[in-house]
């Protein structure tokens, strides 16, 4: 018995045909009195209890496919052409009930921000009890099943959550609320837009595997919306590629990651660091150029002017979707040469390494940093002993809150650490607080920070924003000034005609490139990069991360890479660190750390990270949150999470310390090395 | 909740003791020599210096302003200089004729200006949302003495329906003395109300656009629901506070409104303390407005506490 | 985890769009010429401005001239706006009274606007005592009207431009810098500051070359509001008696001079200067409103 056919629904009626069909939709923005297109003639559908996974970058339109689903675009948007039915009915020909009814029982969505989906003011449980309230149960029996609902969800206290508010639970325990409330309905059509992308790794992974779990439990077809590529591989059978706005190819999941038929997502493909490669034996490929401004007028191909092998009639007529195969289409003339499409940057790349592991650079020892919230003492980081050697890439990872962007703030002195820590550069100390260091050491340490929006005073030039630390740190004026602004200009690969525009008139990757000019400009030593991609699409992420690995030898300079990717730390980095709640957990050579046996903390990380290649590594999967830095469990602080935890006690007792397990490869934690070794090959889950 | 509602208390109480200083300041370092003020400048230098001693006005300012706070303390606000008594019930009597004003502005504007605003709201761009929000912001910025003298003229002058004077006199019925509040509480209200409206509307709009907003349709359920059950728990809080910040606007207006429409109320009390230079009784007025603003604000943000889960229960895991 | 500023998210929250370079040109002082707000509240503000300049050579009679056969007069096309108690031109009287209104408004939100930019530069940027104590004195402000405050220090100094001027001046001081404060915060979390600390730059380069540039449009907003406020302070003081003083023409005094005669029905007299008062005070607000939306687009 479910809520859904508690009443006789008229419009979720089974039926036999697809759920979806979108036929030729163009939708419609109308901006300062202009008609701007912002989907053009996009044509798929979702089979029954199938999953369909919508793929693109920024400004592709993705989320508005989901809009117009559910007939919720903003007052200024509309369906210009085209059709759509979902389960056989047109949602904009309906009037306000009926479209009431349809998006009670027939369509539910989840997306990116939990928290925000949920209203502040209203307790959990109230708030899935309405699905079924609108499906005619009595509030008794509606908070029964919601509460039923959360368990579904595997919420391991559904009573207590009920009664909560929504900022009082956790990024991922919010996620499975509202997934619970998507499903309470028992809808035919479920719509996520992006759902894990506020996530962390591993709750990413859990959620992930809940809702492929409950889709074949509860019989529903999915859209699943992301600009993550491996995720929609993980998680569709069917994808379709959006670029500016159409639906450029479309295919089973499987066959269009492997062997793409459109330039586009070749290109997108080439730009993802794959497993095996690294920086100095797989350049990563980029796309060249920019997406059309939205609402442009193109006659031809939409991707022409950045495609390696357009020819005229690519730039004349656009193409029409060609079908491939029975499942598969792809809108471009040139499908068949896809396969040996030219690179735009060569595979081949001489580095030359200048890196010296005799010599640490920058020397750390019993790092801590407290912070006072609320007056409660917040851990951030505790302990942490490292070093970075010269030349070489030194990884940072972890998931939120794991202290890895605090370490780097007490590196370059924007924090000051605890008493008792040692920071040394060259063996000599380094002063706390960059205001009091002097010009040699600012000179060595600079960043190149995660948003570019954030980094670069938005009032200055380009010109005024690059030529001030060249000034301030190289000590540089006039003519010889002029000169390195060219050079370092080259060097990033900005152009001369950028110097007079303020950051609001470059795009995300033209900001960066400014930001690491910015850094190098004193000729540092060290460059700390802090998730420097991240706000970036995926296609820029690879010009950023080529310039990157190519400054690091022109330029000699040492790095410590902060990221919560896993797979582009893997291509950068020459050493690994792993930190989880403030302490470090494994320290090795990069390969070593990858290789294993890792860390059962690594372990958990690189199992939960989705692979574009479709080897699925998921051998464990960490449960529960990620503990309060404020209230640290005691021993092993992942002992609550890990899963290999020993039946001995030992775990919650006793903090195990970093030890040598092999050749400058450290671990902390009380399993032996050849134990967690057997364990991981053997893939035995716990 | 409880520390923070303290700590709330205890800022007040700092806030109003700077506000006693600035006050003090004012009215009794920054004129020089009341006995000169007073008697006027052909006054003998000796009887200048008898009332000065009288007044207490020669001793160092310090003591001065240590008895005058210890005299607030304990309920004793001073001497009046023009009355030559006590001041507390002159400001008693002024306080509760204002607060019969202020009463009756209020109940009139907070529903309207609830009422505007969500309506804009909800019509967001269209022409009624331009008619109100336009008309709030016109209204909020006429000031009282314009807006007062428009209205005695159509209302009082040339329609002649309602008293010009505020006062019904002695011994007049409720009923009458309210007919005679009608005319001056108008622009009160029409102060208020843009500074109310814009508040709800502003607040209204961003719930609308929120993504509980979009949940809660999606759902399915009627938009009467979303935004009764949904949106004004949530664009109406901020409102609250709004409207305690207000009665001090509200009280500054009073100044105008009291002497235009010859009110004794505690705007009018102000206004000829000011003119006669009686400054215990300016100070007193003056620091009375400042509680009760205190107090209003105060009531608000317990009440703001109260109703926001956020701030009720903080955060836990 | 930690509630600490200065901890980023370290989760991508944010994915920047790549379009193509946005092009220069759509400035915001374009924005602003193409609202017919903007437009409308500016032609206001320069008719009064014109008359405060020029008032006496515009006025078809001179603000002062007593005719005391013909006082009390309709208005009638040789006096478009009537006559007073003492048969003064009453539109002679609104046109040259923008002067001293305009004059002490201005001065004196020139005066908080500068004290407070700098204050609350340094309450925001430092922090420390200096934040602490005028937080708490912007309260105790706060808890006053503008107009008590002012009545109440000025009827202690006496009544001059120069006391109504500094007076507002540095009531606003405070109320400003808790504006410019907050801005300055909001700033203070982004990294250009962290930027600037790495190349050693000194408080006050970076309070007056990073921040104060990124703090301008909440600046001005704020000046155009309190212009607004100020306005209204003054308007109110010569209605009280305590502004500009007889027979200087001035819009709030002319409205106490003359409404006791209007129970006897010469409504012109006082409506006529608060129609100027209003128009003066609905052209800050046309312009203000526009301001603030183009910098909120």
């Amino acid at each position: 018995m479910t809520a859904a056919d508690t009443t006789t629904a008229a419009g979720t009626g089974g039926g036999t045909g697809p759920a979806v069909t979108v036929e030729q939709m163009d939708v419609t923005y109308k901006v300062r009195g202009q008609d701007r297109l912002a989907l053009r003639d996009i044509s798929f559908q979702i089979g029954r209890n199938e999953s369909y996974g919508l793929v693109g970058e920024s400004g592709s339109g993705k989320s508005t496919v989901a809009l117009a689903l559910t007939r919720y675009l903003p007052r200024n948007g509309r369906v210009s052409a085209g059709s759509i039915r979902i389960n056989g009915i047109d949602p904009l020909a309906l009037g306000n009930t009926s479209l009431r009814e349809l998006r009670a029982r027939t369509v539910s969505m989840v997306y990116q921000e939990p928290g925000r989906a949920l209203n502040p003011s209203i307790k959990v449980g109230r708030q899935i009890a309405e699905v079924y309230e609108i499906a005619g149960l009595d509030r008794k029996s509606a908070l029964e099943r919601s509460e039923a609902m959360l368990r579904k969800v595997q919420i391991s206290d559904p009573g207590r959550v009920m009664e909560r508010y929504p900022h009082q639970l956790s990024g991922g325990m919010a996620q499975r609320a509202v997934i619970a409330m998507a499903l309470a309905a028992e809808p035919s059509l479920l719509i996520l837009d992006e759902p894990t992308t506020a996530l962390d790794v591993t709750v990413e992974a859990e959620v992930l595997d809940l809702v492929a779990a409950l889709r074949d439990e509860f019989d529903t077809s999915v859209l699943f919306i992301s600009h993550n590529l491996a995720v929609i591989a993980k998680m569709c059978d069917r994808v379709g590629v959006l670029y500016a706005g159409e639906l450029i190819e479309e295919g089973v999941a499987r066959e269009v990651f492997d062997q793409p038929r459109h330039p586009y997502t070749v290109g997108l493909l080439r730009c993802i660091p794959r497993r095996g490669q690294r920086k100095d034996n797989g350049r990563l490929d980029t796309i060249p150029g920019f997406l059309p401004p939205p609402g442009h007028s193109l006659t031809g191909c939409i991707f022409a002017a950045r495609c390696p092998i357009a020819e005229e009639r690519c730039r004349t007529a656009a193409p029409p979707a060609f079908a491939i195969s029975p499942t598969r289409s792809s809108r471009c003339y040139l499908h068949e040469q896809t396969p040996d499409l030219p690179r735009n940057t060569p595979v081949n790349v001489e580095l030359v390494s200048h890196r010296d592991a005799a010599t640490a650079i920058v020397r750390v020892q019993g790092l801590s940093k407290t912070f006072d919230s609320r007056g409660e003492a917040v851990k951030a980081l505790v302990g942490v002993d490292l070093s970075i050697e010269r030349g070489e890439t030194l990884g940072l990872v972890g998931e939120s809150g794991s202290g890895k962007t605090t370490l780097a703030r007490a590196l370059l002195g924007l924090i000051a650490p605890d008493e008792g820590s040692i920071v040394e550069l060259d063996s000599r100390p380094l002063e706390a607080d960059a205001r009091r260091r002097p010009r040699e050491q600012l000179k060595a340490l600079q960043i190149v920070f995660q948003n570019p929006d954030s980094a670069l005073n938005r009032r200055h030039t380009v010109r005024r924003l690059i030529s001030r630390p060249i000034a301030r740190l190289a000590g540089l004026s006039g003519a010889r000034l002029r000169e390195r602004l060219a050079d370092l200009v080259t060097s990033v690969r900005l152009e001369e005609r950028h110097l007079a525009l303020r950051p609001s008139q470059l795009s995300g990757g033209l900001k960066q490139r400014v930001a690491i000019a910015r850094a190098f400009a004193g000729g540092p030593r060290i460059v700390v990069c802090d998730e420097p991609t991240s706000a970036l699409d995926v296609s820029v992420q690879a010009a950023i991360l080529n310039l990157l690995v190519d400054l690091q030898a022109k330029e000699q300079v040492t790095y410590l890479f902060i990221s919560h990717d896993l797979g582009l730390v893997r291509y950068l980095s020459d050493r690994i660190a792993v930190l989880y709640l403030g302490r470090v957990m494994e320290l090795g050579p990069a390969e070593t750390v990858f290789a294993g046996p890792h860390h059962p903390y690594t372990e958990a990380l690189l199992s939960a990270v989705p692979s574009l290649d479709g080897l699925h590594t998921e051998r464990i999967r960490l449960s529960g949150e990620i503990p309060s830095a404020a209230d640290p469990p005691s021993g092993c602080v992942f002992h609550t999470r890990c899963p290999r935890r020993l039946p001995t006690g030992i775990c919650e007792s006793t903090e195990p310390p970093l030890l040598e397990v092999a050749p400058g490869h450290l671990m902390s934690c009380h399993i032996p090395l050849d134990e967690l070794r057997t364990l991981q090959d053997t893939g035995q889950a716990p | 909740m409880a520390t923070y509602l303290l700590r709330r208390l205890g800022l007040a109480v700092i806030t109003l003791w700077l506000l006693s200083m600035i006050v003090f300041f004012a009215g009794q370092v920054l004129p020089g020599d009341p006995g000169r003020a007073i008697l006027g400048p052909l006054a003998a230098q000796s009887s200048v210096r008898v009332l000065d001693q009288q007044l207490g006005v020669d001793r160092p300012l310090v003591t001065q302003y240590w008895s005058w706070v210890s005299g607030l303390v304990h309920g004793n606000m001073g001497q009046s200089y023009e009355f030559r008594s006590p001041v507390e019930p002159f400001i008693h009597a002024a306080l509760l004729n204002s607060v019969k004003l202020a009463a009756l502005a209020f109940i009139v504007v907070v529903p309207l200006g609830i009422l505007g605003g969500v309506i804009a709201a909800l019509n967001v761009g269209r022409p009624i949302d331009r008619v109100i929000s336009i008309t709030g912001l016109s209204a909020t910025t006429v000031s009282e003495v314009v807006s007062g003298v428009i209205i005695i003229v159509i209302f009082g002058v040339e329609l002649k329906w309602f008293p010009v004077s505020a006062s019904a006199g002695t011994g007049a019925s409720d009923l009458s003395q309210l007919d005679h509040l009608i005319l001056p509480a108008i622009p009160l209200v029409l102060v208020l109300f843009g500074y109310i409206a814009r508040m709800a509307r502003a607040g209204t709009i961003e719930a609308l656009e929120s993504d509980y907003a979009r949940t809660a349709t999606l759902k399915g359920l009627k938009r009467s629901v979303v935004i009764r059950r949904h949106i004004l728990r949530n664009s109406l809080l901020p409102t609250i506070t709004v409207i305690a910040t207000q009665t001090g606007y509200l009280f500054g207006g009073l100044v105008i409104v009291e002497t235009l429409f010859n009110y004794q109320g505690i705007g009018k009390l102000i206004y000829t303390a000011a003119s006669g230079k009686d400054f215990p009784m300016l100070e007193a007025g003056v620091l009375t407005i400042g509680i009760v603003y205190m107090v209003a604000t105060l009531i608000a943000d317990v009440l703001y506490t109260l109703l926001n889960p956020r701030l009720r229960l903080g955060s836990t895991g | 985890m930690i509630g600490t500023p200065g901890a980023p998210v370290e989760a991508p929250r944010e994915v920047t769009v790549a379009h193509a370079p946005r092009r220069a040109g759509s400035t915001p002082w374009r924005l602003l010429l193409r609202r017919p707000t903007f437009i409308a509240g500016a032609v206001i503000l320069l008719f009064w401005i014109t008359c405060a300049l020029f008032g006496t050579a515009i006025a078809p009679h001179s603000p002062f001239a007593q005719q005391l056969l013909a006082t009390n007069m309709r208005p009638s096309a040789a006096h478009w706006f009537g006559t007073d108690q003492l048969g003064r031109d009453v539109f002679s009287r609104v046109l040259v009274g923008s002067r001293s209104i305009l004059e002490i408004a201005a001065l004196a939100t020139v005066l908080g606007t500068v004290l407070g930019t700098a204050l609350g530069l340094v309450m925001g940027y430092l922090g420390g005592v200096v934040d602490l104590l005028v937080s708490r004195i912007v309260e105790a402000v706060l808890a006053v009207p503008l107009i008590i405050l002012a009545l109440l220090f000025v009827t202690a100094l006496g009544s001059s431009v120069l006391v109504i001027t500094l007076v507002v001046g540095f009531i606003f001081t405070p109320l400003i810098a808790r504006t410019v404060r907050s801005a300055v915060l909001v700033e203070s979390q982004l990294d250009y500051l962290s930027s600037a600390r790495l190349l050693g730059e000194n408080s006050a380069r970076v309070m007056f070359v990073e921040i104060l540039p990124n703090v301008m449009p909440a600046i001005l907003v704020e000046f155009t509001v309190r212009l607004g406020y100020a306005i209204f302070t003054v308007v109110a003081l010569s209605f009280l008696g305590l502004g500009i003083q007889p027979p200087t023409p001035d819009w709030g005094a002319d409205i106490t001079a003359n409404y006791g005669v209007l129970p006897a029905g010469y409504w012109w007299e006082t409506i006529f200067p608060a129609l100027a008062i209003m128009s003066l005070i609905i052209g800050v607000n046309l312009v203000t409103d526009s301001i603030e939306q183009v910098l909120a687009s």
